[in-house]
């Protein structure tokens, strides 16, 4: 199973940022852990991963900074700021919600036949 | 590729030496150097994210390492990863939009610390020039001599305050020679010496033909310094020429910009009953036109490759339209049987027309690739040409006839001389053309007819400012 394109770009900002909230952290390290906490079944690209930090650098939710690592390699690494804290509180207000939601949908897959048939039942 | 890997190749990387390690480091580093330049050559990607690109690669082949690749094959597999380049800077122009457009970065703000420095001294140097040339503009008024009163002693002066500070900058970027700076201070000194040594009137026909023809004489001088590096260089002098029409659309623009701070200073001083008339007139116009050149030549020097030229633009969208319009004046021409009205103005219209003809050619020649063969636009620009030639022959008959009537003047004489140049130019750059449209000559050899003439110009209008006056006893 992989999780739809659309899904994973609706959910990108929020894992980032809360990923950034742990500690600052770096491009490749934050993908590895995507892909840890996911089991690979996120299928993020590079391509999705740099333009969103660098949008959310530009709105002010992280801010960057470059580093020398060994192997006389700059390293650029992302922190969250206050504004990002506050972005992340906010998502996850707002996911807390969908997910609530959706999970009083799907109580169990028993359920999931009652509950579709409850209306029914009403209406008769 | 790299990867068909023989068992030999296998083997031999498989040993656990550092022997055989070291290459593959090295054949790495290639690899990485390689994939470096593809990125930096689109626009979306810039430095900074070339470079956190590529540390997410090395991270990425670091592991697969660890994994057990060997170093070329974690290479690949990890740039495989990264996904193909035009969809990653798909994804990069989503956000960053701008940069496909706004390329031209004045100072600052460029990655490379080196090319930083540069341009902000190319920055300190020019606004140096404009305000030298603007200053020296103003220099006059303290011997009395005021720009409004003494307008036409200003006039033939006008370029002498602007472009020898243009040359300068130039030289300075260039870092021309003694020898070659020593030349071009006494063509400025000439040029002060033939705009006022010779007392003329203030209705004097040579007069205006001074005032028109120094800055064109001086303009070669900004050219000397512009090819500096390379006198003799038949593509040296063919950037020159593009350096000329960028300097031009350019000059445009600013001046119209400066129209509208003049409009916009004018009224809204007015309205609170302050009259700004004198204050524009006086010090606004004067410095401004003079310190515009030096500014445009140096977004010219600074835009370079940058942005795409303009002027072969303007070319490619008026070539057809000028065709179409000299074709239908030649075709009512022959309808109705009337002969060409060879006033003054008419000459002057015409040695215009031939102007604009000869920029159309050497403009989309500018622009042209060598060594593409011959297409439909060549035709049409041969059209053009030819076209333009029978109008002026035409022309000149007519004038000839009446210079030998009436006797000449000082304007007859310059504007038949023009027109001589410029027909010996356009003639033989028509004969080239045919040839180049039948293939039987390369089109380099009418770049470098083009190129090779322009010494001409610059001689004719030295002629015209320096022996046309006592020529034509000061009239």
């Amino acid at each position: 199973m992989k999780v739809t394109k659309d899904l994973v770009a609706a959910s990108a900002t929020p894992m980032v940022l809360g990923i950034l909230a742990d500690g600052e952290s770096y491009g490749y390290a934050i993908l590895r852990r995507i892909n840890e906490l996911s089991d690979g079944e996120l299928d993020w690209t590079e391509g999705l991963l740099y333009p969103l930090l660098h949008r959310l650098e530009r709105l002010g939710h992280v801010q960057s900074s470059w580093q020398s690592v060994p192997g006389e390699r700059r390293r650029k690494y992302y922190r969250i700021t206050n504004s990002g804290l506050a972005e992340l509180a906010e998502q996850r207000r707002q996911w807390d919600t969908v997910v609530s939601a959706l999970k009083a949908i799907w109580v169990d897959p028993g359920d999931v036949r009652r509950s579709a048939t409850t209306p029914l039942g009403g209406l008769a | 590729m790299t990867t068909s890997g023989d068992p030999e190749g296998t083997t031999a990387t498989g040993g656990p030496d550092g022997a055989t390690a070291s290459p593959a480091q090295e054949g790495l580093a290639d690899q990485f150097a390689q994939w470096r330049h593809y990125v930096r050559r689109r626009p979306e990607l810039q430095q900074s994210d070339a470079e956190e690109l590529e540390d997410h690669l090395r991270g990425s082949v670091d592991e697969l390492v660890v994994a057990g690749l060997r170093p070329d094959e974690a290479f690949l597999v990890a740039v495989k990863r990264l996904g193909g380049l035009d969809e990653l800077s798909r994804e990069f122009a989503r956000e960053h939009s701008e940069r496909l457009w706004k390329q031209l970065v004045l100072t600052g703000g460029t990655d490379d610390p080196d090319t930083d420095t540069r341009s902000r001294r190319d920055l300190i140097a020019m606004i140096i020039c404009a305000v030298g040339a603007a200053v020296s503009v103003k220099l006059p008024e303290l011997f009395g001599l005021g720009f409004q009163q003494d307008g036409d002693s200003y006039a033939p002066n006008f370029a002498l305050f602007t472009l020898p500070w243009l040359a300068g900058y130039l030289a300075w970027r260039r870092r021309t020679g003694r020898a070659l700076i020593g030349v071009m201070v006494a063509l400025f000194a000439l040029g002060a010496v033939a705009a006022n040594v010779y007392s003329l009137g203030e209705n004097s026909q040579s007069l205006v033909l001074t005032t028109i023809h120094l800055p064109i004489a001086l303009w070669f001088v900004v050219g000397l310094a512009y090819v500096s590096d390379d006198l003799r260089s038949s593509r040296r002098r063919m950037d020159f020429i593009r350096f000329t029409g960028e300097c031009f659309v350019y000059f445009v623009l600013i001046a119209l910009g400066g129209g509208v701070l003049t409009a916009f200073t004018v009224g809204t001083f007015q309205a609170i009953g302050i009259d700004p008339e004198g204050f524009i007139a006086n010090w606004l116009l004067p410095c401004g036109v003079v310190a515009a050149v030096v500014v445009a030549g140096w977004l010219v020097e600074a835009k370079q490759s940058v942005v795409e030229n303009i002027a072969p633009v303007l070319t490619r969208l008026f070539t057809p339209l000028f065709t179409a319009a000299l074709l239908a004046f030649l075709v009512a021409l022959v309808w109705t049987t009337a002969g060409i009205n060879v006033e003054r103005e008419a000459l002057i219209l015409f040695d215009l027309l031939l102007v604009v003809v000869l920029g159309l050619l050497l403009y989309s020649i500018s622009a042209r690739d060598l060594l593409a063969p011959p297409g439909l636009f060549d035709r049409l620009q041969l059209a053009l040409v030819v076209s333009a030639l029978i109008i002026d022959v035409l022309v000149l008959w007519a004038i000839t006839e009446r210079i030998t009537e009436y006797g000449t003047t000082p304007n007859k004489a310059a504007a038949l001389g023009e027109n001589v140049i410029l027909l010996a130019n356009l003639a033989w750059s028509a004969w080239l053309m045919l040839g180049f449209v039948r293939r039987r000559t390369p089109f380099a050899a009418l770049e470098r007819w083009q190129t090779g003439y322009l010494p001409v110009y610059a001689g004719w209008a030295w002629i015209v400012v320096l022996l046309f006056p006592p020529l034509f006893s000061y009239l």
